[in-house]
């Protein structure tokens, strides 16, 4: 008997030892916010499509609200926790670039090629390529067509500049005292676009100081408060009462209002009258803002090469890309023609061919490791200025002073 | 006995270290750590602190902001503690008198103190909106236009006081109470023999004998005042025009918005400073107006 269990155990052991090594699985693990309130299967779809064609790969996911991202993806970097691979936005791209966060990707072999240019240039630095961006949105003009029929004002063209923009505003404003024509808000993050479309900036071409206070930027100043102040077109926050931009528009009683693409899917489900876009009226020249997530790599990862495939792949395949258009989550990066066309199908707005004619006017915001202070010193002069308190010009010197000397 | 003795000291010992090991984990610990970082310039993200001395300090003690922050808390400090400790002494008084059903009464004013902080504040943010809020609505029905009492700089203050009393009315109400039934009966027997009024009575007897309780609101009022967070986050965010920004709002905006962990924790240095400070101010200056039996 003993004999007979000694053989079995021996040929058991001999057929494990001849039996090929199982290659070896690794896990990936993935933390996001984008996906959160909406996108949680079209992600899970993703990553299926991934996990298929890489069976040695599994990607963990992890998703955290926004409001909570940041403080936790600190915490976890912190405390060496890191994730593999997360998703970062632009505004805070540049910090964990330069603080040696992530890592500069291999991208060698990976299909990037189909990634749009300005995506892509967007997570370099120098000429090293330390995200791979996922997605990107942009800000167009959305209007309230059924209100520029009653004020019998033409549609918005692509031509249009802020005088055109103001007259449509001021003939809906006439239409009653709580309707309202135009909101484009008076913060930092539409500060340094408007200035760009009056051919200011925040800072000079090489971001060495800071150029708050230049002729053009008060000038752009003052014609954002005078909308509020003088012609009335865009509510005093008064008027708005706690309301926001998005609501006022759905409530019928705005006429246009200049806002994300990622505004699209709830207007299409909430407006009850017809709305379309248009790409934004500039100043002297047209500006839009640019707003893009990547996908990074964390330094401290022990499975870099396999979180940048994974990167690569929601980055760049069509696959993806598709996925995402179809389920009308931001513009996808990897521009197909197929994806396109799958955006456009998705109707309202009819005209979405704005949203890439916008794509040539694209700003960004400086690029510094602490615009977000910088942002929020700045609103406090902006709010100043609102209040008529400060005259523009004086709200934007005393910002140039404060801004220059701290930062 | 000396085995005895012993034997009594080790259980004490054995006792106490559960105690004392959490304190010096999650107490101790990270408040050295939190002095050592004050000194840094960590940003979280970026590997490990370097050591700055006191810029952090110097930093802070030079900006206008804090400043602003230093005069936002004083303005709120002046306006709720002498509003939080009459109210409560007066609805204190009118528990402590026989007004009918003055129980369910007790029952509704403490309901704030068990509501969360962030629930409480979301409600009053839309109670107070300028044009749609309750409030105003309210007002506009006696003929007053309410102001934007949370985008108006001169009354974003005011409204997070107003909030804060309405949360803290209960509590402090009931622990004067619980002073006020403390006081010996024979003393008012004593004063109504002697021919005391209500107001006498008040004066002489009441207000003295509650003072230690009194103290104790002051005290914690006071510390309480220097950490007020939760509503200044949910309605008004430090804002309008920085208004409402005060010393923890600015450590958390800090630490954990702009990641300068080291400025924010040479913020919360300072916190505790300006607290420790006050609380040993009001330890003395209590022998001049409190009376203990």
């Amino acid at each position: 008997m003993i004999k007979k269990m000694m053989i079995v155990l021996a040929v058991t052991v001999m057929l494990a030892a001849c039996t090929p090594a199982k290659a070896k699985e690794v896990t990936v693990k993935f933390l996001n916010y984008s996906s959160i309130n909406g996108q949680e299967a079209t992600l899970a779809a993703m990553i299926d499509v991934f996990e298929t064609a890489n069976p040695l790969i599994k990607i963990e996911v992890e998703t955290i609200g926004y409001a909570d991202y940041f403080t936790q993806l600190a915490t976890r970097v912190a405390g060496g926790q890191a994730p593999d691979v997360f998703e970062l936005n632009i505004e805070n791209f540049r910090a964990y670039a330069d603080k040696g966060a992530i890592v500069e990707l291999n991208v060698a072999g990976l299909d990037i090629t189909k990634i749009h240019p300005t995506a892509l240039k967007a997570f370099q630095i120098g000429s090293k390529q330390y995200g791979l961006p996922t997605k990107f949105s942009n800000v167009v003009l959305i209007y309230n067509k059924d209100l520029f029929d009653q004020a019998k004002v033409a549609y918005p063209t692509a031509n249009w500049t802020w005088t055109e923009e103001l007259a449509a505003a001021e003939k809906i404003r006439a239409l009653g005292t709580d309707i309202f024509g135009v909101i484009r808000p008076i913060q930092t993050w539409e500060f340094y676009k408007t200035v760009a479309q009056n051919g200011g900036s925040m800072m000079n071409a090489d971001q060495s100081a800071f150029t708050l206070n230049s002729a053009a930027n008060i000038e752009a100043l003052e014609m954002m408060i005078a909308r509020v102040k003088v012609t009335n077109v865009t509510p005093t926050t008064q008027q708005l009462g706690g309301m926001g931009d998005w609501d006022l528009f759905k409530s019928g009683r705005l006429g246009m209002l200049v806002t994300g693409i990622w505004a699209f899917s709830d207007f299409a489900t909430n407006c009850k009258f017809n709305w379309d876009i248009a790409v934004e009226p500039g100043i002297k020249q047209h500006a839009t803002h640019f707003f893009s997530e990547a996908l990074v790599v964390s330094k401290t990862s022990k499975v870099q090469a396999a979180a940048t495939k994974f990167a690569a792949f929601v980055s760049g395949s069509p696959e993806a890309a598709m996925l995402r258009a179809n389920a009308n989550w931001d513009l996808p990066v990897a521009l197909t023609d197929a994806v396109v066309n799958a955006f456009k199908a998705v109707t309202p707005p009819s005209n979405k061919q704005a949203v890439f004619d916008s794509l040539q006017y694209l700003v960004m915001p400086p690029s510094l490791e602490k615009f977000s202070a910088v942002a929020d010193d700045l609103q406090i002069y902006l709010s100043k200025a609102l209040a008529g308190e400060l005259t523009a010009k004086e709200a934007l010197d005393q910002a140039q002073v404060l801004i220059s000397g701290k930062y | 006995m000396k085995t005895m003795e012993k034997k009594v000291r080790f259980y004490i010992i054995l006792f106490l270290l559960p105690s004392v090991l959490g304190f010096i984990v999650f107490s101790l610990l990270p408040m050295l750590s939190a002095l050592f970082l004050s000194f840094t310039d960590w940003d979280v993200i970026g590997g490990s602190p370097n050591l700055i001395g006191l810029k952090n300090y110097i930093d802070i003690l030079k900006s206008e902001e804090f400043l602003r922050v230093i005069f936002n808390t004083m303005k709120f400090i002046s306006l709720y503690i002498p509003g939080i400790i009459t109210l409560s002494l007066g609805v204190a008084l009118m528990f402590n008198s026989n007004v009918k059903h003055v129980a369910v009464f007790r029952v509704l004013l403490f309901i704030p103190v068990l509501t969360s902080w962030i629930a409480g504040s979301l409600i009053w943010r839309s109670v107070l909106s300028g044009q749609y809020g309750m409030l105003n609505n309210l007002l506009a029905i006696i003929g007053i236009q309410g102001p934007a009492w949370l985008t108006d700089p001169k009354w974003a203050m005011i409204s997070i006081v107003i909030v804060s009393i309405w949360k803290d009315l209960g509590f402090f109400s009931l622990i004067i109470f619980g002073g006020l039934r403390g006081i010996d009966r024979t003393l008012y027997e004593a004063a109504e023999i002697d021919g005391a009024n209500g107001f006498q009575i008040l004066k002489k007897i009441t207000i003295p004998l509650v003072t230690p309780t009194l103290f104790f609101v002051l005290v914690t009022t006071m510390i309480s005042s220097f950490q007020l967070f939760s509503q200044i986050m949910v309605m008004t965010a430090g804002g309008p025009m920085g208004a409402t920004q005060v010393m923890v709002e600015r450590i958390y905006t800090y630490g954990f918005r702009y990641f300068e962990m080291g400025y924010a924790t040479a913020l919360s240095i300072l916190l505790l400073i300006v607290i420790v400070t006050i609380t040993l101010i009001q330890l003395i200056l209590q022998k001049k107006w409190v009376y203990y039996e």
